[in-house]
């Protein structure tokens, strides 16, 4: 109880924190006891009259193909959060991997490693997504395979900042202490350098889910994401197919914009919050 | 007398730099002998840029000669198999300089002493860990109770060193590389860590290496001294001798140097025997001729080898050509040399 | 502290105000420097020496805060004066050659703007060649070719960089310069060698200097009077043959003790005990956990400085009437 207390008393100072935790919770809620209340296959097509404004029977109105916008929101949230989370937990977990593999062996791993991360990375990752997307062809595409893709990109930035993590680390004197103790390099690696880049990792997974939300919004509105899915990415797509601008459906536009806009100030927030539990000098003076 | 340790013909450079490469000869064909039948305390003193620390790294097998070996028990370090280097892990341990880098923040200060307990599989039981830990605190003067528990940003630097000897001395290892061990503790708590280090050697026959650049506390602690300079060593023996009478012109700059806590012996006022610093230069010959008074013609042909100046004394110094060559692991010879009888408190030492 | 002093600290109090309370770092801090002297102050780590040159500079940032006293340099309060007029009194009457000045050069300015930058910003009147000449004066003062003045201070060896820090201190001839462990990261003989210019200087140009520290070897090479500091207070002052030769307080009686010599080989004694938190400090004498020769009334009052003998005052029971 005094943990929790604890927490609430930092929070209450790290104000960032707060609000972006509170928004993500929000989302969540919503994402999730929003099924109670919506029915989800009224977030597929032909199950309203089309092109509806908000009503009392359809809060938020309805779409070209006969969806109901308010379920579509409920199940898009979900599974654009689903995607990010995938996506994202894959990449910074690849990229740990081969972050901590090529700081602590060094020589020629890291030197491999090192090498095809800087090529990749110059690489405009939204070309490849889209020639990989493409090629998976429409059919083929779920929301898992989606997450699949958007991973595919996002372990190269984990794993050099995890790298110089890493290297850090290990030139320190209890590392070494480590190794006269007899611990064995695996060891060392997850009792010894892990345990002290728990922060770092949190903060980096963050950055990563935010990071794959982005490629994936940025792909489904290409029309590259899986056609049959009501995720955020296609709610947009679909706007821009029927010209909703034009037809002046304003219900349609915002719903999705504005769970994107919570949802990316939320995972900002979270960030800078944990930077500064991880970064102790960044922590508010008393 | 077998070595327990020994250093043969080292020499260890780094290199760097992206387009000219530079090489930094951090340590220059070494040999050493270190510890054997009779363990005693040898004080490898130089400054920044002598190799000490180096020669600490190279020793505790966290770095690979350039060239040359280093044994354990006559076998070369890199060459060891899996079973052997583990028995060399444990019988070879180390104090580090900075009380605080040496644990990690995430632990508890138990961990370090925890740990090499499991691995070198010390004791069967959690009961007989504890009896361990706590004998070698008490060992160290620090309370179990007062000590354990607690994360290493609670204990002073004090302590916190304290806590390292204490773990030194459960495992009871042959040799303890000691790199600096006091610099960064207060000069009053110094005392206390030095005289268990001494305890150490006395009591439990370990052999130490103290590794430092400071002349006053390797006086008084150690039985032998050798002196790097550059990589080199310029001068190695009986340790009151050579802080008394040094001969080397570089171990006679850096004794005269020394701050002496005595406001009667201040520095000489004339002017200091050497020239400055020099920046980056390059000689075959002496490294220090740069900055020698003594210089010779000689000194810049070619580097000088340890002349044997007495039964337990050595220079690497062209003033001493006349006095015999030595080659090699000789050195042990003046190394190995000495009884030391303790003295008692307020003695003053026979000449 | 007589009419000849330069600086005159008058109980001077600066706390840390932390979470879990305030912490006493400068508690009553009463001393006078001499014109012309050279002070070394020692104490152990934390015991509030670089807490005490920062605030003689007003340099004391939240959450420190200085609570009360006068730090009266000629006559002029510093602690009143306003942060424009401190400003102005900055490099131009007192300079602090602050811990690892060394390692705090611009690393990308040459030496000479880094010295120029100082000088430009007090005196207006200086044109630029004006101005150059005074950084050729002053490397020269230090004893660096002028060369350096071009050098970045990465083309610099340790010993030179700190040469460049003193150069930057005495650049405007302040009257007080505070030198906080300005070689503590130098080789030995190196240190001689910067110890020795730093002497030199400060004979020809007249500056009264404190040396602050913990190596008391380098107080006994370098200082004329020495001022113990334990745990936030002064312990003692007095000539620095006197303090080594007789310590009056226990502090620092157990402090000589432990230092190594070359007399006796081999004995070693430390100081029992922990160093008092300054968070919750132990009423009465702070020393008083540790002192072999506490008395009762040791933990209930604290001891006040007083003058023992002449040009010697101990803040200890034992020598009170």
């Amino acid at each position: 109880m005094a943990r929790v207390a604890g927490f609430l008393g930092y929070v209450r100072r790290n104000k960032g924190l707060g609000v972006g935790l509170a928004l993500l919770l929000f989302l969540l809620l919503f994402a999730t006891a929003g099924r109670l209340f919506v029915d989800t296959d009224d977030a597929y097509p032909l199950s309203a009259p089309t092109n509806q404004p908000p009503s009392r029977e359809y809060p938020f109105g309805t779409d070209s193909q006969g969806r109901d916008l308010l379920a579509t929101a409920v199940m898009g949230t979900g599974l654009t959060v689903r995607i990010g989370v995938i996506a994202g937990s894959l990449g910074l977990g690849l990229g740990t991997l081969l972050g901590f593999v090529a700081a602590y062996y060094g020589g020629v791993l890291d030197t491999i490693i090192r090498w095809v991360v800087d090529v990749l990375l110059t690489i405009p990752s939204l070309l490849v997504l889209v020639v990989i997307a493409s090629t998976m062809g429409r059919k083929g595409m779920n929301v898992n395979g989606m997450a699949l893709v958007v991973s595919i990109l996002a372990w190269m930035w984990p794993t050099r900042t995890i790298r110089a993590q890493v290297l850090t680390l290990r030139e320190r004197a209890f590392v070494r202490v480590a190794q006269l103790s007899g611990e064995s390099d695996l060891e060392i690696i997850f009792k010894e350098l892990m345990p002290n880049l728990l922060p770092f990792l949190g903060a980096s997974l963050v950055g990563s889910v935010t990071g794959a939300v982005f490629a994936s919004l940025g792909l489904q509105a290409l029309g590259l994401g899986p056609m049959r899915e009501p995720t955020l990415g296609m709610t947009i797509y679909w706007v821009m197919y029927y010209g909703a601008f034009v037809r002046g459906m304003w219900w349609w536009i915002i719903t999705p914009i504005a769970i994107i806009v919570i949802l990316f100030v939320g995972l900002f927030l979270l960030s800078a919050g944990l930077d500064e539990i991880a970064n102790p000098r960044l922590r508010r003076k008393v | 007398m077998t070595a327990l340790m020994e250093l043969r013909n080292v020499t260890k450079v780094y290199s760097g730099g992206l387009f000219r490469k530079r090489y930094t000869v951090a340590l220059e064909d070494i040999f050493l002998p270190i510890g054997g039948e009779r363990p005693g305390i040898l004080t490898i003193a130089g400054e920044s840029g002598s190799g000490k620390t180096t020669m600490g790294m190279l020793l505790l097998g966290f770095l690979a000669p350039t060239r040359g070996q280093i044994l354990y028990q006559g076998k070369d370090l890199w060459q060891m198999p899996k079973t052997e280097w583990m028995t060399f892990r444990r019988e070879v341990q180390a104090i580090f300089q900075d009380p605080f880098e040496v644990y990690n923040p995430f632990y508890k200060v138990d961990h370090v002493l925890t740990v090499p307990i499991a691995k070198f599989r010390l004791a069967r039981s959690k009961e007989e860990t504890r009896a361990l830990v706590e004998e070698a605190l008490l060992g160290v003067g620090l309370r179990p109770d007062e000590t354990l528990g607690r994360y290493p940003h609670q204990l002073s630097g004090g302590q916190r060193q304290r806590i390292t000897v204490a773990r030194a001395l459960l495992l009871k290892p042959r040799l303890i590389i000691a790199d600096e061990p006091v610099s960064m503790v207060d000069a009053s708590l110094r005392a206390t860590i030095l005289e268990s280090l001494r305890k150490l050697n006395r009591e439990m026959g370990i052999s130490i290496l103290y590794i430092t650049h400071d002349l006053a506390t390797a006086y008084h602690i150690s039985e032998n001294i050798v002196v790097l300079y550059q990589g080199s060593v310029t001068e190695a023996g009986d340790v009151d001798s050579v802080i008394k009478e040094p001969q080397h012109p570089y171990t006679q700059l850096l004794v005269s140097s020394i701050p002496w806590p005595d406001p009667d012996r201040r520095w000489e006022r004339e002017e200091l025997v050497a020239r400055g610093e020099t920046l980056e230069e390059e000689t075959r010959g002496c490294k220090f001729a740069p900055r020698c008074p003594f210089v010779m013609s000689i000194c810049h042909e070619s580097h000088p080898p340890l002349f044997r100046t007495d039964s337990s004394r050595a220079a690497a110094c062209y003033l001493y050509k006349d006095a015999p060559v030595i080659e090699g692991s000789d050195i042990g010879g003046v190394l190995g040399r000495g009884e030391r009888v303790p003295l008692e408190e307020g003695q003053a030492p026979a000449t | 502290m007589s009419n000849n002093d330069i600086l005159q600290v008058k109980d001077l109090r600066t706390y840390y105000h932390t979470e879990a309370g305030a912490v006493k770092a400068v508690d009553g801090l009463t001393f006078g420097l001499s014109r012309g002297l050279k002070l070394g102050l020692v104490g152990e780590s934390g015991c509030g020496k670089s807490t005490m040159a920062l605030s003689f500079m007003r340099l004391i940032k939240p959450p420190g805060r200085i609570e009360a006293g006068q730090v009266l340099l000629d006559g002029v309060d510093l602690i009143r004066l306003s942060e424009e007029e401190m400003r102005k009194v900055r490099l131009n009457e007192i300079s602090l050659i602050p811990q690892g000045a060394m390692n705090s050069l611009n690393p990308v300015m040459r030496v000479r703007n880094q010295i120029m930058d100082g000088i430009k910003d007090h005196d207006s009147g200086m044109t630029k060649e004006e101005m150059r000449a005074r950084v050729r004066q002053v490397l020269e003062s230090v004893e660096l070719e002028p060369e350096v003045a071009n050098m970045y201070p990465h083309e610099l060896s340790g010993g030179m960089k700190q040469r460049v820090c003193v150069a930057i201190a005495i650049s405007l001839r302040p009257k007080v310069v505070i030198a906080d462990e300005p070689t503590s990261a130098l080789d030995v003989v190196i240190q001689r060698q910067v110890m020795e210019t730093i002497g030199r200087l400060q004979e020809q140009l007249g500056i009264s200097m404190i040396l602050i520290g913990h190596d008391m070897g380098l107080m006994a090479q370098f200082v004329e009077r020495l001022a113990v500091m334990y745990a936030g207070k002064l312990a003692e002052i007095a000539s620095v043959g006197d303090i080594f030769r007789e310590p009056l307080h226990p502090y620092t009686q157990l402090l000589i003790s432990s230092l190594p010599t070359l007399s006796v080989k081999g004995v070693f004694r430390s100081i029992p005990g922990i160093t008092p938190s300054l968070l919750n400090p132990p009423s009465g004498c702070l020393f008083h956990p540790r002192c072999p020769k506490a008395m009762d009334m040791c933990s209930q009052q604290v001891p006040v400085l007083k003058e023992a003998s002449p040009g010697r005052w101990v803040a200890c029971h034992l020598y009170e009437g």
